[in-house]
C-alpha cells in the first residue's frame, strides 16, 4: 500500500530551479572569474596529464611481449648465420635465456633509468636514437598539423559558407584528392616539380651540408633543428632549416588537411543553423562574424577530438613521407632496422612513436578544455 | 530592482509593428509551399499580441519575417513596418541595423539560443558592439550587468563571465530577454519562449515579460500554442491555419465567444485544469471496485541510482518511492524535468535497475531480478514512449512494427494470424487497415502516437506504461489520442502508469495522481482530492503555476499566485 496524501521533506527552495531575484544590490567587485575557472582546469589537465603514465606503461609492455612473441632480439637477428650452440651462447650471455617474465622486469628498470637497450646491428643507445630521431619526427608531424590546419580550417569554412554550389564542389573534391592521394606520390610530384624541375626547395634531407656544419658548433644540440637555429640566430640557417621542411610538410599535411577541410565543413554546416547562430543573427551580428566566431568555435569542438586521433595517422603517414624525402626520423629508422631485423632498435621506435601518440591526445584534451568550457570538471 | 519607468509614450499613434498583406512561399523539392498567406496584423506600443495556431500554421514563419530571419529559400512579398521601416526586401547594414535595436527575438529553447562556449557578457556585447563598434569592454559589461538585473539573474557582475551550462533553463531564458532589453527592443518577438521550460518556471518567465512591457512599454509578439499561456498573458490573439489569420481580438472576446468554428474546436481541445476530473467520471461502484483491487505494480522505499563517473559518488534519481498501482487503474505520475517520472517508469518495465527498497511487478521482484524472469514479464507490460518521431525503426513498416512483439513473444502465431491481428489493432486505434504498409516517416506525429499505442497493446499488456505520450503532439490531436487512451483503457481494463508533466492532462485521465519532486514522491491521491486540496507547497506551486486557458480566470489565479508565492517586484 502506498501511503496517501504522503508529505515530503521540506521542499523550500526546491520548489523552483530559477533562483527568485533577489533584493539587494549586485556586488560591484569585478568577478574573479580565473581563480574560479582556473581551479578546474588546472585539476583537469593534471589528471589527464597523469592518465599519460599508465598508458603509456600498457603500450610499453604490450610491445614489449608482442615483440617476444617470434622469439628473442638475437635470433631474429643472426638466427641462420649461427650454429645452434653458438647462438644458445649468446643469447644466454644476453640473458635472454631466463624467464620472459623476469626479463621484462629488467626492461622495465632500464627504461626507468633512461636504458632503452642497445641496437643489435650498429650498437647504439636506444635512447640516442629515439632522442635525435624522435625530435625530427615530432618536428615533421607538428609541421604537417600546421599545414592541415591551414588548409583544413579556412578553406572547410568557406565551403560551409558556399554549401551545395560549385565551389563547395570543387573543395571536396581537393579534399578528397588530399586524402586520397598516397602521401609518397604527392611527395614525389612535389619534389618533380618545385625541386627538380624549378629548383626552389632542396630535394631531400633536413638540412643542407653546410648547414649541418654549423649546427655542429651548438652547444647542447637539442632534437629539434628549428629551435637550434632559432637559438643560433641565424637567419640563413633558419631558411636552410625551413626550405628543407616545407615540402615534406605539404606533403603530410595535405592528407589530413583533406579530412579536416570535410570535418570543419559539415561541422561548420551544422553549427551555422543553430539557434546561437540564428540568436546573434536576430541581435545584429554580420554574417562574415557569424562564421569565424560564433559557429567556428562550438564546430572545432568535435574536430580537435578527432585531431587527437588524426596525429597517430600522420605518424603513419611520417613513415612514408620520411622515406621519400630522407627526413631522418623515427619513421626513416623504423625501415631500416626493420630491414636489418634489429628488433631492440624496433621496440624502442614503435614505443617512442606510441609516447608521441599519447602525448599529443594529452595536447588535444587540453586544447578542447579551452576551447570547450563545459569539459572542465 | 531599478525604478519602473513608464514608457508608453503618448506620441504619435503610429504602430510598433504593422504586417500588410504579407505572403511567403518556400521553394522545396515537392513544389512550392504556401506559408503565409496573406496576413496582416498589427502590435501597438505596449501591447502582448499572441498568435496561436497548431504546428505548420505559419505563425513562426510569420514571426520570424519580422526580423528578416527568413531561410534563402523563402520568397516574401506585402510588407512588414517596423517602427516605419519596411523589413521585406531590407537586406545587408540595414537589416542588420534593424535586428536588436528595433526587434529582438526570444528563442523556444534557451539551452541551444546560447552559444554554449562563450561566455554571457561577451554573447550579449556581440549585439551591442555590432551597433556600435566603438563601444568598450568595460561600457559592454556595465550595461550587461544592468540588462542581468533588470531580469533578476542574481549577482549579475559575477555571473556574466559564466557560460550558458551554468545557468538553469529558466535563468537562460531570462538572459536572452535580457540581451532584447540591453540593444533596447521596443519590439520582443518570443517564439514559443516558454515551451522547453518546466510549468512553474514557465510561470515566472510569463510574470517577467508581463514586467517587462509594463516598466518599459515593449510590444510583444508571443508565438504559442498553448492556450493558458495566451489567457495569461496576451492583450490581443491572433488565431492562425494554414498560413492564415482566420480570427483576431481581445483575448477576453476571443475566450468568451469565439467566433470561427476552428477557435472553438482549439478551445475546446485544451485541457482545463480541474474540469472533467478521470476520478469524478467513475460511478461510486467503479471507485469502489478499484479501491479493492489487486496491486499489480507495488513499491515499497523504492531507489534507483545511476552510476557516478569515475571516483564519483552515484546520482541517485529515485529516493525512497512508495506507490502501487491497482488493476485496471491509471497512475497519472506527474514531475518536472529530472524529477525521476520516467526512471521510475523504465523501472517497472524492467530497463532500469533498483538499487534499494522493493518494486514488485505484476507479482515479479524486480530487485536483482535476472533477465530471463523479465523476459516474461515484458510480454505482459506495453510502453509508450514520448517521441513518437524516433520510437519507430525507419525501416520497418508501421504492419511490421506493431506486429513486432508477436513475432517476439508470441511466436506460434501464423503470419495470418499475425496480419489480422495488426489490423484489428489498426481499427482500434482509429487508422485505416491500408496504413499496415506505410513507412512511419509517412505518417503524422498523431498517427504515429496510435501506431505506438496499437503496439503496446498487441500482446494485450495488463499494465501500460506511457511516458509523456502526447508532449509532443499539437493540442486538437492530443485531445484524440488522450479520447482513445481512455476509450481504450475503458475496454481493455488494463491498468497504467501515465507519466507526464502536465497536470491537466494527467487529471483527464488518471483515477490518482502522484506528484514527483526531485526523486521523492511528495503527495498522492485521487484527482479531485490532489488539485483541490493539495497538502505539499510544492503541489499547491505546481497548480498555482499552470496557467488555465481562461483569461478572466487565469487573472485571478494569478493573483492569487502572486499572495502565496510572492510577486516580482
Amino acid at each position: 500500500m502506498s501511503p496517501d496524501r504522503s508529505s515530503g521533506p521540506d521542499p523550500e527552495g526546491a520548489t523552483t530551479q530559477v533562483a527568485a531575484p533577489s533584493g539587494e544590490d549586485a556586488p560591484s567587485t569585478p568577478a574573479r572569474r580565473e581563480k574560479r575557472t582556473g581551479g578546474g582546469l588546472g585539476r583537469y589537465i593534471l589528471v589527464r596529464f597523469l592518465l599519460i603514465i599508465p598508458t603509456v606503461f600498457i603500450l610499453m609492455t604490450v610491445v614489449f611481449f608482442l615483440m617476444r612473441i617470434t622469439g628473442d632480439p638475437i635470433t631474429a637477428a643472426l638466427g641462420g648465420r649461427l650454429t645452434p650452440d653458438q647462438l644458445a651462447e649468446r643469447r644466454a650471455e644476453a640473458g635472454y635465456d631466463r624467464p620472459l617474465f623476469i626479463q621484462y622486469l629488467d626492461y622495465l628498470g632500464g627504461v626507468l633509468r633512461g636504458d632503452f637497450g642497445t641496437t643489435y646491428s650498429d650498437r647504439q643507445p636506444v635512447s640516442r636514437i629515439l632522442l635525435e630521431y624522435g625530435g625530427a619526427t615530432a618536428e615533421l608531424v607538428l609541421y604537417g598539423v600546421i599545414v592541415a590546419l591551414l588548409i583544413g580550417v579556412p578553406l572547410g569554412m568557406i565551403a560551409a559558407r558556399v554549401r551545395d554550389r560549385w565551389g563547395d564542389l570543387a573543395l571536396r573534391v581537393f579534399a578528397i584528392l588530399g586524402y586520397a592521394t598516397p602521401v609518397f606520390f604527392v611527395g614525389l610530384l612535389l619534389k618533380l616539380v618545385f625541386s627538380v624541375g624549378l629548383g626552389w626547395l632542396p630535394v631531400a634531407g633536413r638540412i643542407s651540408t653546410r648547414g649541418e656544419l654549423t649546427m655542429g658548433t651548438i652547444l647542447n644540440p637539442s632534437p629539434f633543428y628549428l629551435l637550434d637555429a632559432l637559438r643560433l640566430g641565424d637567419l640563413s640557417l633558419l631558411w636552410d632549416v625551413l626550405s628543407h621542411a616545407i615540402l615534406p610538410a605539404i606533403a603530410l599535411g595535405l592528407l589530413t588537411g583533406g579530412i579536416f577541410l570535410r570535418l570543419v565543413r559539415t561541422n561548420m554546416i551544422g553549427t551555422l543553423e543553430m539557434p546561437y547562430v540564428d540568436s546573434a543573427r536576430s541581435r545584429g551580428v554580420a554574417e562574415g562574424r557569424l562564421t569565424t566566431r560564433h559557429a567556428l568555435r562550438p564546430a572545432l569542438i568535435p574536430i580537435i577530438t578527432v585531431m587527437g586521433m588524426q596525429i597517430a595517422m600522420m605518424l603513419g603517414g611520417a613513415v612514408l613521407t620520411e622515406t621519400t624525402f630522407e627526413w631522418n626520423g623515427l619513421g626513416f629508422m623504423l625501415a631500416e632496422y626493420m630491414a636489418a631485423r634489429d628488433y631492440v632498435a624496433v621496440q624502442g621506435i614503435v614505443m617512442m612513436l606510441a609516447v608521441i601518440v599519447a602525448v599529443s591526445n594529452f595536447v588535444v584534451d587540453v586544447i578542447a578544455a579551452l576551447i570547450d568550457p563545459r569539459v572542465r570538471y | 530592482m531599478s525604478a519602473p519607468s513608464p514608457a508608453i509614450d503618448p506620441g504619435p499613434a503610429e504602430p510598433r509593428l504593422r504586417i500588410e498583406d504579407l505572403d511567403v512561399r518556400f521553394a522545396t523539392d515537392g513544389g512550392q509551399v504556401h506559408a503565409v498567406d496573406g496576413v496582416s496584423l498589427t502590435v501597438e506600443p505596449g501591447e502582448i499580441l499572441a498568435v496561436v495556431g497548431e504546428s505548420g500554421s505559419g505563425k513562426s514563419v510569420t514571426a520570424r519575417s519580422v526580423l528578416g530571419l527568413l531561410p534563402e529559400t523563402a520568397e516574401a512579398s506585402g510588407s512588414i513596418l517596423v517602427t516605419g521601416t519596411d523589413v521585406v526586401g531590407l537586406s545587408g547594414k540595414r537589416l542588420r541595423t534593424l535586428r536588436g535595436e528595433d526587434v529582438s527575438m526570444v528563442f523556444q529553447e534557451p539551452s541551444s539560443a546560447l552559444n554554449p562556449v562563450f561566455p554571457i557578457w561577451w554573447q550579449m556585447g556581440e549585439g551591442l558592439r555590432a551597433h556600435d563598434p566603438k563601444i568598450t569592454k568595460k561600457q559592454i559589461r556595465a550595461k550587461a550587468i544592468e540588462a542581468l538585473t533588470a531580469v533578476g539573474i542574481p549577482d549579475p557582475a559575477e555571473r556574466i563571465d559564466r557560460y550558458p551550462h551554468e545557468f538553469s533553463g529558466g535563468q537562460k531564458q531570462r538572459i536572452m530577454i535580457a540581451m532584447a532589453l540591453a540593444l533596447g527592443a521596443e519590439l520582443i518577438v518570443a517564439d514559443e519562449p516558454t515551451t522547453a521550460l518546466d510549468v512553474t518556471v514557465q510561470a515566472e518567465i510569463l510574470a517577467l515579460l508581463r514586467d517587462i512591457r509594463d516598466r518599459f512599454g515593449t510590444s510583444i509578439i508571443l508565438i504559442t500554442h498553448n492556450m493558458g499561456v495566451v489567457a495569461d498573458l496576451a492583450d490581443t490573439v491572433a488565431v492562425m491555419r494554414s498560413g492564415k489569420v482566420i480570427e483576431r481580438a481581445p483575448v477576453r472576446e476571443l475566450f468568451a465567444s469565439p467566433q470561427q468554428e476552428y477557435t472553438r474546436e482549439l478551445l475546446a481541445a485544451v485541457p482545463h485544469l480541474g474540469r472533467r476530473s478521470a476520478w469524478s467520471t467513475l460511478e461510486p461502484a467503479q471507485q469502489q471496485a478499484l479501491e479493492v483491487a489487486a496491486p499489480v505494480v507495488e513499491a515499497q522505499g523504492l531507489v534507483i541510482e545511476y552510476p557516478g563517473r569515475l571516483g564519483r559518488p552515484a546520482f541517485r534519481a529515485v529516493k525512497g518511492v512508495d506507490l502501487s498501482i491497482r488493476a485496471g487503474e491509471v497512475y497519472g505520475l506527474v514531475g518536472e524535468s529530472g524529477s525521476g517520472k520516467t526512471t521510475i517508469g523504465r523501472a517497472i518495465a524492467g530497463l532500469e535497475r533498483t538499487a534499494g527498497g522493493s518494486l514488485r511487478v505484476l507479482g515479479t521482484e524486480m530487485r536483482g531480478v535476472k533477465e530471463r524472469d523479465v523476459k516474461p514479464l515484458r510480454r505482459r507490460i506495453g510502453f509508450v514512449f514520448q517521441d513518437p518521431a524516433t520510437s519507430f525503426n525507419p525501416h520497418l513498416t508501421i504492419g511490421e512494427c506493431i506486429a513486432e512483439p508477436l513475432v517476439v513473444h508470441a511466436r506460434d502465431l501464423s503470419a495470418r494470424e499475425r496480419t489480422a491481428k495488426v489490423e484489428e489493432l489498426l481499427e482500434a486505434v482509429e487508422l485505416p487497415g491500408a496504413y499496415r504498409g506505410r513507412y512511419p516517416h509517412e505518417l503524422s506525429g498523431g498517427q504515429r502516437q496510435r501506431v505506438s499505442l496499437a503496439r503496446a497493446l498487441v500482446l494485450g499488456p495488463e499494465l501500460l506504461i506511457a511516458d509523456e505520450p502526447t508532449s509532443a503532439l499539437d493540442v486538437s490531436v492530443q485531445a484524440t489520442v488522450l479520447d482513445l487512451f481512455r476509450r481504450l483503457q475503458e475496454e481493455l481494463g488494463f491498468a497504467a502508469l501515465f507519466i507526464s508533466h502536465d497536470l491537466a492532462v494527467v487529471d483527464t485521465l488518471a483515477h490518482r495522481i502522484g506528484v514527483l519532486l526531485r526523486g521523492e514522491l511528495v503527495e498522492s491521491g485521487h484527482g479531485p482530492e490532489v488539485l483541490q486540496d493539495p497538502q505539499h507547497p510544492y503541489t499547491r506551486r505546481l497548480i498555482a503555476s499552470l496557467p488555465v486557458p481562461d483569461p478572466v480566470e487565469q487573472a485571478r489565479r494569478r493573483e492569487a499566485y502572486a499572495e502565496q508565492f510572492g510577486a516580482r517586484d
